[in-house]
């Protein structure tokens, strides 16, 4: 979240889109309810299904699944032709002015951008989504956006096709409720009126969910809404601690802290400092990231110890690198990549840390065909869960395989939950909220801490016993903690923030750091070895004030909820992200009654700047200071693989040709795999479009084992329209059957009227759809309906995220 | 009215002393019913576990300090002073208590061997041992130490980790530096990605 979730209360409009809050995060919805009870709010919301939220917003739209990008280039292009969008807001803090470079092309037509080979069938030279450069380096710009290239007309050419006829014959919704929806979620363009977006994994789940985020975001920049309070773009997480998991470097493609993980040809540190650090677009330009180089040096300290001296370029070469495939090219190993990898026999060990890929992944027989060609497997659980256990049969059974055909030895280990170990969660509002141990795990069950620091010190025993391959990191891994066996988790959050190793001095000579004291900010860090720090990202976390985040104050000064004592939120306790747009040009709040931060002519008060504290506003710094632009990005120059723009995009399963260009009707910069395992379905077989979410009553496939839970959703049902149903003489209660080009599904078929068929490029579409919360393990009725055992492998080509919502079906009685 | 949870606590004392004029002490018994709930029991702030909104919550644990008394958790509910859920819980978070005490929960090490249809028990030793000898045998037989141009990558594909959404930022901090700074493991991901 940009925002957060006591910030929902100062919105003015809400649009709900890509989620369903009510549903979902019912109690941070609470915020919605009460900006509409204390602020008359007005609450929209758009989704394939009349959904809890629906039930309770003043505005619903029904779409069709995945096709949320025409949806919002209408929003885009309404709030462009009508003139609803903040003029003086857009000049100041987005790229509108920047010009594009003139190579820079679009085929409407065909659907594709400039650099396309129709030989390679990919894009293979995007070097034209860029803009036009001045002599040194700067990007040229119109401050008028009268330039035929300024970003701000190419957009608005570029989004003229998204007209409401459009948008209702791509997304099945009538003309006039988008424009009424249009004219509510534009109207906060003035400086009085903020609006926020709340979206989730109905946005994640696509294969051009990139450029559909990418897309709000340029919304939400055109109203003026980013970075003031009440607004903002809000990611909804879908998991405790899914944000602090990002955080740290759970990515086989970032460290800790968002930065790139080294590559192949980047054989010296600096060779990959350079190559991480951003050079600024504009000569205002803060760019933050000019920093890189202290939070990589520190954070190698913290892996290497001793071991990491400034003669070897502080252990760089003893952190792995991202192989490379082909030149300029790496090699993927995100999750469905790890399965396709497994799958064709490339790996042979897996450890899973509270995680279960048979259920929460892709194609879930494709995953148990993966992990049956595995030589070990370690699963850390709670419960005896679908992937610890693929190998009983009725799992087996999936694959045409027994479990004296699965060699795979598997070790499921007993693992402590939250209550019986301590440490940090971040919410989605990014606040780091330490939790404390209540009581001891049952049995013989460990904490996570320990079962990782025993195998690992187990492993380097060995390594110092007997020798082997490259044993170096392994031997010099900085494992200070007093009990090595099991890490306190306090010792490491101290890490992570990071402390002086020896005395730090400015560049007069004097001493600023103490050695042994902890980092309390950014800068702090040093590229010269003399400080250590784990995640730079959490510097200011764990100071000598204490670990902050148990600090519990609820003082809130500005009373809208931004509680800056209630633990610590990063960046460096900033509460809601980007604020220097919260003020105008002077530096005055765009609305006085909702003041992110102000100028008060020394300083900025408020919200911890996100900028300079002491930059007076007439210096012209640029309010974006992690972007070299030092501006929003409306034109995204290079960081994306399918475009600058966003474009509407059909799914990779789709029951219609992409009305605005049928010969690139899904996205062209998705690559699908190739096992036999990765099909795709034709609408002439599988003519119905079909989405899976969740239900308020059940978490993920972890609350099937609570009885409480298991009695108020005992069981799997496929949501049909009525129309639907009585075409197939369906009633409500039947035993139904779903089939993709994956495989398929049984359960109770719930007839509904809140799923309508649609028209869509003048044909009549259904839509239907299922939670995910049932398989083969808990208790009641698990009939091993896995709702994965449907979806497909496809991923966007950006995040990789799967195509969850939107792919084609079948459906059937039994 | 709309009681905080302490003020509901206070009321119902005070409903006792009036009960009082009836002739009779009711007090030990409303005392009672509300002791055999929550008044004796230690209270532990914690974070729900389950979405990102991340409610408080306070666990509720009997047992007193001794050493071989083991405090076992009797009660969750919302936390009144968390400014998020201000003692709110939804369907999942009211029903937590069955999360952590549930006669489903794993309490041994298990083992299934290559081709078998069932599980073994065994102890933590064997189990770490074992798993510490086949990652030592891959990462030995599997370690890419230079690739075809002869670059020295050191990265190990042949083993994957996932995991970690569901636990502290510092077990996360600690899986990437155990197992990629450390062992040299490149495919590391989690939920986030799906």
């Amino acid at each position: 979240m940009t925002n957060g979730w006591t910030d929902i209360r100062n919105a003015d409009v809400v649009l709900a889109m890509g989620g369903n809050p009510a549903e979902n995060h019912p109690v941070g919805f609470r915020f919605v309810m009460e900006a509409r009870r204390n602020r008359n709010a007005k609450l929209v919301s758009v989704d394939p299904r009349f959904n809890r939220t629906a039930a309770v917003a003043d505005r619903f739209v029904q779409i069709r699944a995945g096709t949320d990008i025409a949806f919002l280039g209408g929003l885009i292009n309404h709030a462009l032709t009508h003139n609803r969008y903040h003029d003086e807001y857009v000049r100041l803090f987005t790229n509108a002015p920047f010009l594009v470079s003139e190579q820079y092309a679009f085929d409407e037509k065909r659907g594709v951008f400039a650099g396309w080979d129709d030989e390679k069938k990919a894009y293979a030279d995007k070097s034209s989504w860029n803009y036009e450069l001045d002599a040194q380096g700067f990007a040229k710009v119109d401050p008028t956006l009268a330039h035929p290239r300024s970003v701000f007309q190419v957009m608005k050419r570029f989004y003229s096709r998204y007209t409401p006829e459009t948008v209702s014959n791509i997304c099945g919704c009538n003309a006039d409720d988008f424009v009424k929806a249009a004219d509510l979620i534009t109207s906060t363009h003035t400086p009085d009126r903020v609006g926020t977006i709340m979206y989730a994994l109905g946005w994640t789940h696509h294969s051009h969910s990139v450029q559909l985020i990418h897309a709000a975001a340029m919304l939400q920049l055109l109203l003026g809404n980013i970075g003031r309070p009440g607004g903002g773009l809000n990611a909804l997480r879908g998991h405790a601690n899914i944000q602090g998991g990002t955080d740290c470097g759970m990515a086989y493609h970032n460290l800790p802290g968002y930065i790139a993980i080294p590559k192949a040809d980047q054989e010296s540190l600096a060779s990959f400092i350079g190559a991480v650090t951003p050079k600024p677009l504009r000569p205002n330009s803060m760019n933050f990231w000019t920093n890189t180089d202290r939070f990589v040096v520190s954070q190698l300290k913290a892996f290497y110890g001793t071991a990491a001296t400034a003669d070897n370029e502080f252990g760089y070469a003893m952190h792995p690198r991202l192989p490379q495939s082909a030149p300029g090219a790496y090699e993927n190993w995100s999750w469905a990549y790890i399965f396709d990898h497994m799958y064709r026999g490339d790996m042979e060990g897996f450890f899973s840390f509270g995680m279960n890929p048979v259920s929460n992944g892709p194609h879930s027989r494709k995953a148990i065909a993966a992990l049956s060609k595995l030589k070990w497997m370690v699963v850390a659980e709670n419960f005896e869960q679908e992937t610890a256990s693929f190998w009983r049969p009725e799992i087996l059974e999936l694959v045409d395989l027994k479990p004296e055909d699965v060699q795979t030895e598997v070790f499921l280990l007993p693992a402590a939950n939250f209550a019986e170990k301590d440490g940090s969660f971040v919410n989605s509002a990014r606040w780091i909220q330490w939790k404390w141990k209540a009581v001891d795990p049952p049995g013989e069950a460990r904490a996570d801490q320990e079962i990782v620091a025993r195998i690992f010190l187990k492993v380097r025993e060995l390594y110092q016993q007997e020798g082997g391959t490259y044993p170096d990191p392994v031997r010099n891994l900085n494992w200070w903690y007093s009990n090595p066996a099991q890490p306190s988790l306090d010792e490491v959050c101290k890490e992570i923030n990071g402390w002086a190793l020896q005395d730090v001095r400015d560049p007069a000579g004097a001493v600023t750091m103490r050695a042994g004291q902890q980092l309390g900010r950014f800068l702090d860090a040093r590229a010269d070895g003399s400080t250590l720090s784990g995640n730079w990202l959490y510097i200011g976390t764990y100071t000598d004030a204490g670990n902050l985040t148990q600090r519990r104050s609820h003082s809130d000064p500005s009373g809208l909820g931004r509680y800056p004592e209630w633990t610590v939120s990063w960046p460096a306790n900033r509460r809601v992200l980007y604020n220097r747009c919260s003020a105008d040009a002077q530096g005055r709040p765009w609305d006085p009654s909702r003041v992110g931060i102000a100028w008060n002519g020394q300083r900025w008060t408020g919200d911890t700047p996100d900028y300079t504290a002491d930059s007076a506003p007439d210096a012209g710094l640029g309010a974006f200071i992690m972007l070299p632009e030092g501006v929003a990005r409306l034109f995204v120059p290079g960081q994306f693989v399918d475009g600058p723009w966003t474009e509407h995009y059909e799914p990779a399963e789709s029951p219609v040709a992409n009305p605005l260009h049928p010969e690139h009707s899904s996205n062209p910069a998705v690559r699908a795999f190739s096992t036999e395992y990765d099909v795709l379905g034709k609408p002439e077989e599988f003519p119905i479009v079909c989405t899976t979410y969740r239900l308020t009553e059940h978490f993920h496939y972890w609350t099937k084992n609570n009885p409480y839970n298991v009695q108020l959703q005992p069981e799997f049902f496929v949501e049909i329209p009525e129309e639907l149903a009585r075409e197939k003489g369906i009633a409500n209660r039947d035993p139904v059957r779903v089939t993709s080009a994956r495989g398929s599904i049984e359960g109770r078929a719930m007839v509904t009227r809140r799923i309508k068929p649609m028209q869509v490029a003048g044909r009549t579409v259904y839509q239907i759809g299922f939670p995910i919360h049932w398989g083969f393990l808990g208790r009641g009725q698990q009939r091993g309906s896995l709702a994965n055992l449907v979806t497909p492998t496809i991923v966007d080509p950006n995040s990789f995220a799967p195509e969850y919502k939107g792919f084609l079906v079948k459906l059937e009685k039994v | 009215m709309n009681p905080t949870r302490r003020q509901f606590i206070t009321s119902a004392t005070i409903g006792g002393a009036a009960a009082s004029l009836l002739g009779f002490d009711l007090t030990p018994a409303y005392a009672e019913v509300r002791e055999l709930k929550i008044a004796r029991t230690t209270e532990t702030r914690s974070t729900c576990p389950y979405c990102s909104v991340s409610c408080g919550v306070i666990l509720h644990t009997l047992g007193d300090k001794s050493r071989n008394v083991k405090p076992r958790i009797v009660h969750v509910e919302g936390d009144p002073d968390h400014p998020i859920n201000q003692g709110t819980l939804c369907p999942k978070g009211i029903t937590l208590k069955q999360n952590i005490v549930n006669d489903r929960r794993l309490t041994t090490v298990r083992y299934r061997a290559p081709g078998s249809r069932t599980w073994e028990d065994k102890s933590w030793d064997w189990a770490i041992d074992r798993i510490a000898r086949s990652l030592k045998k891959t990462r030995d037989e599997k370690l890419r130490v230079k690739d075809a141009q002869g670059r020295a990558i050191n990265a190990l594909t042949a083993v994957g980790v996932i995991g970690g959404c569901t636990d502290t930022n510092e077990l996360n901090y600690l899986l990437v530096k155990a197992f990629r700074a450390g062992l040299g493991v490149v495919p590391i991901e989690q939920q986030a990605r799906i």
